[in-house]
């Protein structure tokens, strides 16, 4: 069979996925720069390429308490957002968790104000790390749209049932064109497969009530099943990214190792960065240098073991994270990364690297000057640091 | 060299980068605005202009005023604790439709019902310009809009009706082609000790006027030209010849106590004076 493959930006790719899975509802407000995914599925409704019923609401909050709704009754929900649009549905995504409503948002990662910025961090879904939802991060355009068909069937498992976010790096993934391969319409139907909701309150055989109080009662086990789901959902992951791999020729993990069995040096860190480390990878190699990288895909549910596995023999390990924690000790993918190892017997020092808040560039000297510092023995092992800031 | 004279109110020597398009409405909301406040002689560190986030929200940037660039749609209860905090504060909102209208409506109309004394100057270009011209909850039914292809299926806001059953004090409508009555409305909005609303109708020919075929910023100023009509002229009009027109005027003005001197009698009552 023929490959079916256009030149899309990322957004193009996240907005052609949400076309190919034809969702029920689509509920979502304009926000640079995630706008597009949006605006070309508005499209794509206004031509009747879709059944999707589009309701353009009057801000994110309002987007997300649509996108409640309805999944509530069953149906089959998107949205699209970035930055100040993700955090001003904090409240809801939460409620979203809560009801384990099985939403797939596309998250354009975008830098928080204040000060305002439009470019890329990855502070607005760290943001919401402990909402409950799975984070699945993309490294570009072909991976964004892999993973959002991927996400439709990881959120409505019946092990898992929880709203599910793919990123794109703002305006380097989302704005930047590639070649991105497409799966037939058919198949992306057949791979997600239609949805049966589990519960859904337009069901009048089987009344249910949504949301309801819980006290003292019942909100601990409540809280306490939305862990296990989160549990639940790693190999769920793992499994539909290996079906995916059958269909596509793409298969997924957890985490993805490059370079990695049997690296003395490694970079870890999540989306477009990891692009990047991989060609200052290549060139390492080229001169006999054994650099690796560990990207991690899904950071909510975190694979710890996957991590420690993954990390085991290197000799030292940079973590870099878009996103700071002000105030906690490291950036959020740092944290993760030590905590995983921290147990363990076996295990290499590991070092934070805060780096790229709103869009600041990261090239490849620069990782190429990570990776020297680690040879060198110049980073203190736990330390953590800023790099490309004006100190 | 003959100075310009709104030039002291702006910051020439910040190097700002100007968002604006060529030929769209804003700056010249802008021009009025700094007229009026010259016109009224107002003491610039008595005012503080508060401003959300859209094309109409850059405002804030160029003039030098104390301002407050915030959040999108939060413009309005930004303004309300600058006020709160210091009355004596001429307090200056720069908003869109969106900005105004969709995310911060619930703002809008309960500062509109409180009467916090305030100038709120709402540039309807009736769609997001910022973001790429989506529908806007001033967009009228039946035009186009990125996200409405076909034209839109929703009703849309009049601002000033809006302001007015909400509690404002005040509720005005200029346009930027005319711009002398546009100053002039705002001049007396300014006046005003309460909540008081000049909808400026502002062109975005890049996105508006684009999306619904009305020309260049040349042809869309032509035709404000063309089709606005006085309130007062207006009344005596039947409502077919008014029907798709602009009307601008004062279409609202009362005086009612603004919420921070009610606040100060209650504070008053309270202490026993
Ligand atoms: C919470 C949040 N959601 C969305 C946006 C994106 N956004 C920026 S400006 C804008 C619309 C602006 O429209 P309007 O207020 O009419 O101003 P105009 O650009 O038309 O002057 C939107 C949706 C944002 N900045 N913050
Ligand atoms: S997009 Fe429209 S509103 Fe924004 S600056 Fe351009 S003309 Fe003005
Ligand atoms: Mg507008």
């Amino acid at each position: 069979m023929s490959k079916l493959v256009s030149a899309q930006t990322g957004n193009e790719a996240m907005a052609y996925a949400m076309k190919q899975v034809n969702p029920d509802v689509v509920a979502a407000y304009p926000i640079t720069p995630a706008t597009e995914i949006v605006q070309i599925f508005a499209q794509y409704v206004a031509d009747g390429d879709v059944k999707t019923e589009f309701v353009a609401v009057e801000s994110e909050h309002s987007a997300m308490s649509a996108c409640i709704g309805s999944a509530a009754a069953g149906a089959r929900t998107m949205t699209g957002t970035s930055s100040q649009g993700l955090a001003l549905m904090y409240e809801m995504c939460y409620i979203a968790a809560g009801l384990r409503l099985p939403i797939v948002m596309a998250d354009v990662n975008r830098a928080l104000s204040a000060p305002i910025n439009i470019h890329c961090d990855h502070s607005d879904t760290m943001g919401m790390r402990d909402a409950g939802w799975i984070h699945l991060f993309s490294e570009n355009a072909q991976e964004a749209y892999d993973n959002m068909i991927q996400a439709v069937r990881i959120a409505e498992h019946a092990d898992v049932q929880l709203p599910t976010l793919v990123t794109t790096d703002g305006f380097i993934i989302s704005h930047g064109m590639e070649n991105v391969e497409h799966l037939a319409d058919e198949r992306v139907q057949k791979f997600i497969g239609e949805y049966q909701p589990q519960y859904s309150i337009l069901n009048v055989g089987k009344p249910i009530t949504v949301g309801a109080l819980n006290l003292q009662d019942y909100y601990f086990e409540h809280r306490r099943a939305l862990a296990d789901a989160q549990a639940a959902a790693l190999p769920v992951i793992k499994q539909i990214g290996e079906e995916f791999g059958k269909e596509s020729g793409r298969a997924y993990g957890l985490v993805e190792g490059y370079q990695l069995d049997d690296a003395e040096y490694a970079v870890v860190a999540l989306g477009s960065t990891c692009g990047t480390a991989k060609v200052v990878i290549d060139s390492l190699r080229a001169k006999g240098e054994k650099a690796g990288l560990l990207k991690i895909r899904s950071f909510r549910p975190f694979p710890k073991d996957e991590v420690v596995q993954a990390l085991k023999k290197v000799k030292f390990a940079a973590v870099l994270d878009r996103s700071d924690t002000l105030g906690g000790y490291g950036g959020p993918v740092f944290t993760e990364v030590r905590s995983a190892l921290y147990g363990e017997a076996s295990k290499p020092p590991v070092a934070g690297f805060i780096y790229g808040l709103g869009g600041r560039e990261i090239d490849m000297e620069m990782i190429e000057e990570l990776f020297r510092l680690m040879k060198s023995g110049e980073v203190k092992p736990d330390s953590v640091q800023y790099l490309g800031v004006r100190e | 060299m003959k100075i310009h004279p709104a030039y002291e109110m702006l910051r020439p020597d910040k190097n700002f980068p100007n968002v604006w398009c060529p030929g769209c409405g804003h700056g010249i909301v802008q021009g009025a605005i700094i007229r009026a406040v010259q016109k009224l002689g107002l003491d610039r560190d008595e005012m503080a202009m508060v401003s959300g986030i859209g094309c109409s929200s850059r405002m804030p940037v160029y003039c030098d005023f104390n301002s407050l660039h915030t959040a999108h749609g939060r413009a309005i209860a930004f303004a309300t604790g600058v006020k709160l905090h210091n009355p004596k504060l001429h307090v200056i909102v720069i908003t869109g439709d969106g900005d105004a209208l969709a995310i911060g409506g619930n703002h809008f109309i309960h500062a509109a019902r409180r009467n916090v004394e305030m100038t709120v100057v709402l540039m309807n270009n009736m769609i997001y310009g910022m973001t790429g011209g989506q529908y806007s909850p001033t967009t009228p039914i039946g035009k186009r809009a990125s996200t409405a292809p076909y034209g839109t299926a929703e009703r849309d806001f009049d601002p000033c009706s809006l302001a007015k059953a909400a509690g404002a004090v005040f509720a005005a409508r200029g346009t930027v082609y005319n711009a002398a009555e546009l100053e002039k409305l705002i001049t007396q909005a300014l006046a005003k000790k309460g909540f008081a609303l000049v909808e400026a109708v502002s062109p975005c020919p890049t996105l508006y006027g684009r999306l619904n075929r009305e020309g260049n910023a040349v042809k869309m100023m032509q035709w404000q030209k063309e089709n606005t009509v006085n309130v007062k002229a207006a009344e005596k009009l039947p409502p077919e010849k008014v029907r798709g027109k602009i009307v601008t005027g004062v279409f609202h003005d009362a005086e009612t106590p603004g919420y921070t001197e009610i606040y100060d009698r209650v504070i008053a009552k309270a202490r026993g004076a």
